[in-house]
């Protein structure tokens, strides 16, 4: 994700606590590319989320979102289904590092989880902080990220951050 | 102000002589862990990344353990792409079916952390060697081969959860019972972000694998890390295992907490989890009478000698119920070996338990113990999320392995002193 970039698409709407078992059950984890995991995202909640969503539809979910296991899998997969963003009231620790670094955009507000249906459509701008249901005429602001985080998005993950480091050019 | 035990550590591993929760920090990192499940996906990262040598082998470990012995074509190239990493990385501490186990409980066995230590591994369990006064966090596979490149990653310092364990444990009742209490009462998101440290009395009657497991599951409450500052029994451990405690920090006494939560152990009973989190947990008489289809016991949070013991006291010269698969995995190869040396596996087969290699297996329903459809399951692994062991329509309860042995005997969840 670049900064400025954004996202629209329809929402697909889940609950509080979804674990990395849900988003990715782990008789897919034997594979790790984006391709073949995406058809399985979300398989632990319904095993037709793949083939029923639309490329950047978002996922909006209640607290916690990616809370269990360490599995980058995990964001790997909805990255692989399609998915455009993820909007959560809060978000597993781990869940949110590796989002961030394998560049799924992931966006913290418990108001507008609360207020999103499935179906609704959704528009996230990132560079401004703003949420919007084009469906309902709602807006929510998102806090903004830590600077470190910003960075390293900046950067367009870890993988280039690192490279920048190491003294090497952007990736082919 | 003083420094709690994750400040002090996180301080000295970013060459700083403080630092306070809520700070971004970059670190340089002890200890990397990786396993046979998360170092495929890492090692592909890593070559994006451009890197072509890991920036320190000697802090690389590699374990074999989560879909080992092979469980299927996949799983063997997965395990063969980490053994030629290492071969060509030269990293000596990668451990071979045969000669590994389940790197949580590897990890304090074979003294490859200590405490003041900052360790990251490619498992969200990593927080397990935190019991070794370690700082010891799980990472993804993207944020494990920086550190690989790097030797360095960034951390949000965490505030500090401070939890006073008082009291003495009672018959059949262990930590494993504290920290179910403990996420209880947190809830799975309770201690989200930050660090839990522990202390009271009633760590002195916890010897090191019972302090183990009561740090792995303190990812269970959302915790970033769980830890017991070194004390004695930490230092005799860690001297045995081959480890050093040169790097021992302890917590100052004016250091600043979010909260401080009192469990009193003493009065506690052994505790059950039902499906599907690991925080719905009630006293074990609630269940009586509920039947299960299989009680399966090991895994990094109760896979010690002691829980084979504990199993094995109450399992000899009694039988496993009909109708009920008993599975005990013994989480390292040498608990497998002193099991066998001292009589606890015969006891356990000759009950009509499956005793398996040690493996993650069967506790992330990976393989040899898989639930089907609409099965059962009372297991002293540490999560019961749907389909975790198997199908989604399977239950799985957690408890501690003297609860889960005496399950095995009736083929209802029982409470061990209620068995005739
Ligand atoms: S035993 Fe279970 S919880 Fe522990 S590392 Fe293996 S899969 Fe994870």
């Amino acid at each position: 994700m670049s900064e400025g970039e954004i996202l629209r698409g329809r929402v697909w709407r889940f609950g509080d606590h979804v674990d990395t078992d849900v988003i990715i059950p782990v008789r897919y984890c034997n594979m790790f590319r984006k391709e073949e995991l995406g058809p399985h995202a979300m398989a632990g909640a319904d095993p037709e989320f793949a083939s029923r969503i639309a490329p950047g539809d978002l996922i909006v979910a209640g607290t916690n979102f990616g809370c269990g296991s360490s599995r980058e899998t995990a964001p790997v997969a909805l990255l692989g289904a399609g998915v455009g963003a993820v909007v959560a009231a809060s978000f597993g620790r781990i869940f949110f590092r590796n989002a961030v670094n394998v560049g799924l955009p992931i966006f913290e507000s418990p108001e507008a989880s609360a207020a999103c249906q499935a179906g609704d459509r959704l528009v996230v701008d990132a560079a401004r902080g703003v949420i919007r249901n084009e469906t309902r005429g709602l807006s929510f602001p998102f806090a903004p990220y830590s600077a470190q985080v910003a960075e390293i998005i900046a950067a367009g993950g870890l993988v280039p951050y690192v490279r920048r480091r190491l003294g090497l050019p952007a990736e082919e | 102000m003083g420094m709690t035990l994750a400040e002090k550590i996180l301080a000295r591993a970013a060459g700083r002589s403080a630092v306070c929760a809520g700070e971004l920090v970059t670190c340089t990192v002890d200890k990397i862990m990786a396993t046979d499940i998360t170092a495929p996906l890492t090692i592909e990262v890593f070559r994006r990344m451009g890197a072509t040598r890991v920036a320190d082998p000697e802090a690389c470990i590699l374990i074999n353990d989560h879909f080992v012995p092979a469980k299927d074509i996949r799983s063997a190239d997965f395990a063969r792409a980490m053994r030629e990493f290492a071969k060509e990385q030269g990293i000596r501490r990668y451990f071979e079916v045969g000669r590994s186990g389940i790197c949580h409980v590897l990890v304090p066995e074979k003294g490859l952390v200590s405490p003041g230590e900052l360790f990251v591994g490619a498992d969200s369990h990593t927080c397990t060697a935190g019991a070794l006064g370690a700082f010891a966090t799980g990472v993804g596979s993207t944020d494990l081969a920086a550190a690989w490149a790097l030797k360095e990653l960034w951390f949000r310092v965490p505030p500090t959860l401070r939890v006073e364990l008082r009291g003495s444990f009672g018959p059949h009742v262990t930590s494993k019972d504290a920290v179910l209490r403990l996420i209880g009462e947190l809830g799975v998101e309770g201690a989200r972000y930050q660090a839990i440290e522990f202390h009271g009395e009633a760590l002195v009657t916890m010897p090191m694998h019972a302090r183990l497991t009561l740090c792995n599951m303190a990812v269970e409450a959302g915790a970033k890390a769980g830890m017991i500052p070194c004390d004695d029994i930490t230092a005799a451990y860690v001297t045995a295992h081959g480890g050093s405690v040169d790097r021992a920090v302890t917590p100052d006494a004016d250091a600043s907490y979010t909260a401080v939560l009192a469990i009193d152990v003493s009065a506690l009973e052994p505790q059950v989890a039902e499906p599907f989190m690991p925080s719905n947990i009630r006293p074990v008489g609630d269940f009586r009478g509920l039947r299960v289809d299989q009680v399966f016991i090991g895994s990094c949070t109760n896979g010690y000698l002691e829980d084979l013991r504990a199993a094995a006291a109450i399992l000899r010269g009694r039988k496993v119920a009909d109708g009920v698969r008993l599975i005990v995995t013994p989480a390292t190869q040498s608990i497998y070996l002193e099991a066998v040396r001292e009589g606890i596996v015969a006891d356990l087969v000759e009950a009509g338990a499956a005793v398996t290699t040690p493996t993650c297996g069967a506790c992330l329903g990976g393989h040899m113990g898989v639930l089907g459809k609409d099965e059962v399951a009372l297991a002293t692994t540490n999560r019961n999320f749907r389909g975790r062991m198997g199908d989604l329509s399977a239950r799985v309860y957690l408890a501690n392995p003297a609860v889960a042995a005496a399950t095995a005997v009736t083929g209802t969840i029982t409470h061990p002193e209620e068995l005739p």
